[in-house]
């Protein structure tokens, strides 16, 4: 694969995971990581300050699993769906197969009675490896600006 | 105009609740002045949050912002986040460190005690303007907060009747710090959750240990917390604090599956996690406790779920928002595994906690449903009625309880005193 339709190929995982959250397929949405992947979401407030703590972190693909499963059994959370924009994507080819990308997202949250909120506004810092033609995260890390977290966080941002 | 007073208490062992008392504006000026700025203490922030000489971070106490900082003697001092000329908010960072605090709007600057050591033009210019001869910089002094420490934790409270710290904590408060704090600890970071509800709708879900295994499905289901387990509540004196405290591994499958019979929970022993990692409890403690939820009034939580640590304060915004600022910790003696354990069961826990992430839903669905029941009232009796007092089980409220009989001292009994 040459490496403009690899990055093609970058970006177009991007949107899928956004759109896979927005269609409630998170089962599908896992399948977009390696199964050592690391997904974080970080609040700006720590990563400004140097502190490690996290909002959410998973460190495997049985974690991001783990999360989804919890989500549709156990967990009772804020009934919503989800609406991403994502913004225009940064890439930079680290080296044969392996890139990293950054695009801004903003994410609203509706209500069942049809109400909107913008829930979070921030970054995606990903590194994407490809395995067999197909690109899966390697690390996909947020930094949520808004982190001073409206109700709950509980899909995925 | 309503009043705490004024609003309907039906029982004497506060197990019914006024609605009212969670939604009135005028009870919520009303607790501002006879709570938060009344005898009490608040938790303001950890010393570890400022080891150094200037260090300092902005905090809420109820809805007023306080300044806290480190003095050139080591001693922690708190102050109105205000500057004294024209009312502008002082420092609007979160935190870092400063030599003086300067007032943005028309720098007049404040030394780290809070004393007004510097106005520009005091003199005026040419001789004409700045401020009259006969004022005292020397007596201007930003409005302070009375500060105690216990075990590094720093409370700070606006009343001279106060009584001293550990007198207010308790016996029972202080072990418990004494438990936790025992050693020194490190930062890990912050969390922040805005919930649109009462700040005692969430003080009432901390001391209701009932509630854990029932809307915490999480819990129950992987057994880190089940009502079965052994465990209880412990207040101090005026029950207005509560520790609940539970033991893992101590519960009974038979009977959990029995006491959720006839409930739509499903209660499934086969239920297990791709990577249980999180759930592991590397024992720190002496005792077997491995759940300890520490509620402080008016603001304060401190939680150990197994060895995820941290305080939680209550902010105020208005009647019906609260913000919780969840600081996360550990010892400056873990190792890097055990830093790595901490963080990973923070996922427990927190706006996004696989445990704790319906408590926000919960008190929006209390806040949002009573608000045109304001003469009704909430039901307290789980654990039983009457005398309300420590218990070796957790099928409790009663520490509910507790917090309305201190909330009604302050905001009804010593109202009538004074008027």
């Amino acid at each position: 694969m040459g490496s403009g339709s690899e990055r093609d190929a970058v970006v177009a995982l991007m949107i899928d995971y956004v759109h896979l959250i927005d269609e409630d397929r998170l089962e599908d949405w896992v399948e977009l990581f390696t199964d050592d992947c690391t997904y974080k979401i970080l609040s700006r407030e720590n990563v400004d300050a140097g502190y490690p703590l996290e909002l959410l972190s998973c460190h495997n693909k049985g974690m991001l699993r783990d999360r989804v499963v919890s989500l549709r059994e156990a967990n009772l959370y804020n009934l919503h769906t989800d609406k991403h924009v994502l913004g225009m994507v940064r890439t930079h080819q680290e080296s044969d197969g392996v890139w990293t990308a950054q695009a801004n997202f903003s994410l609203y949250q509706s209500t069942l009675d049809g109400e909107t909120d913008l829930f979070a506004v921030g970054t995606y810092r990903d590194r994407v490896v490809f395995d067999n033609g197909q690109p899966l995260f390697a690390e996909k890390i947020v930094v949520n600006d808004t982190f001073a977290v409206a109700r709950m966080l509980s899909t995925p941002i | 105009m309503p009043t705490a007073m004024s609003l309907e208490w039906p029982t004497d062992d506060f197990s019914r609740i006024p609605f009212a008392a969670y939604l009135d504006e005028d009870i919520y000026v009303e607790e501002q002045e006879r709570i938060f700025r009344g005898p009490v203490w608040s938790y303001l922030a950890l010393e570890a949050e400022i080891p150094n000489t200037g260090d300092f971070i902005t905090t809420y106490v109820g809805d007023t912002p306080v300044l806290v900082n480190r003095q050139r003697d080591g001693q922690v001092s708190a102050f109105v986040n205000r500057c004294m000329h024209r009312g502008s908010m002082l420092k609007r960072e979160c935190r870092g460190n400063a030599t003086m605090h300067t007032c943005l709007y028309h720098q007049w600057a404040y030394d780290l005690t809070g004393q007004l050591r510097a106005v520009p033009f005091a003199k005026g210019h040419m001789g004409r303007g700045g401020l009259p001869p006969d004022f005292d910089i020397k007596s201007v002094k930003l409005t302070s907060m009375r500060v105690e420490s216990y075990q590094g934790v720093l409370f700070g409270t606006f009343s001279d009747e106060t009584e001293p710290l550990v007198d207010y904590l308790g016996d029972n408060v202080r072990a418990e710090l004494d438990r936790v704090f025992n050693r020194p600890i490190s930062l890990l970071g912050y969390q922040r959750q805005r919930i649109l509800g009462n700040w005692k709708l969430y003080n009432d879900n901390v001391r209701d240990p009932n509630h854990g295994a029932l809307l915490h499905m999480f819990h129950a289901t992987f057994g880190l917390y089940r009502p079965t387990q052994r465990g209880g509540v412990k207040m101090d004196d005026r029950h207005r604090h509560n520790i609940s405290y539970s033991m893992m591994g101590t519960s009974d499958d038979d009977a959990d599956a029995e006491a959720f019979a006839g409930t739509q929970k499903v209660f499934d022993k086969g239920f297990r996690l791709e990577d249980p990692s999180m759930l592991q409890y590397d024992k720190e403690y002496p005792d077997d406790v491995s759940l300890t939820i520490l509620s402080i009034f008016p603001n304060m939580v401190m939680q150990q779920i197994t060895n995820s640590l941290c305080t939680r304060q209550i902010q105020t915004r208005g009647p019906g928002e609260l913000e919780l600022y969840w600081t996360y910790f550990g010892y400056t003696d873990d190792d890097e595994k055990m830093t790595q354990h901490r963080l990973n069961q923070a996922n427990l826990v927190g706006p996004g906690g696989l445990i704790s992430m319906e408590d926000g839903e919960a008190v929006e669905m209390v806040h949002r449903a009573v608000k045109r029941e304001q003469d009704e009232h909430g039901i307290v009796e789980i654990g039983g009625k009457g005398e309300i007092a420590d218990h070796d089980y957790l099928v409790t409220e009663i520490p509910i309880r507790g917090f309305w009989s201190y909330y009604y001292e302050l905001m009804c009994i010593e109202a009538e005193q004074a008027a």
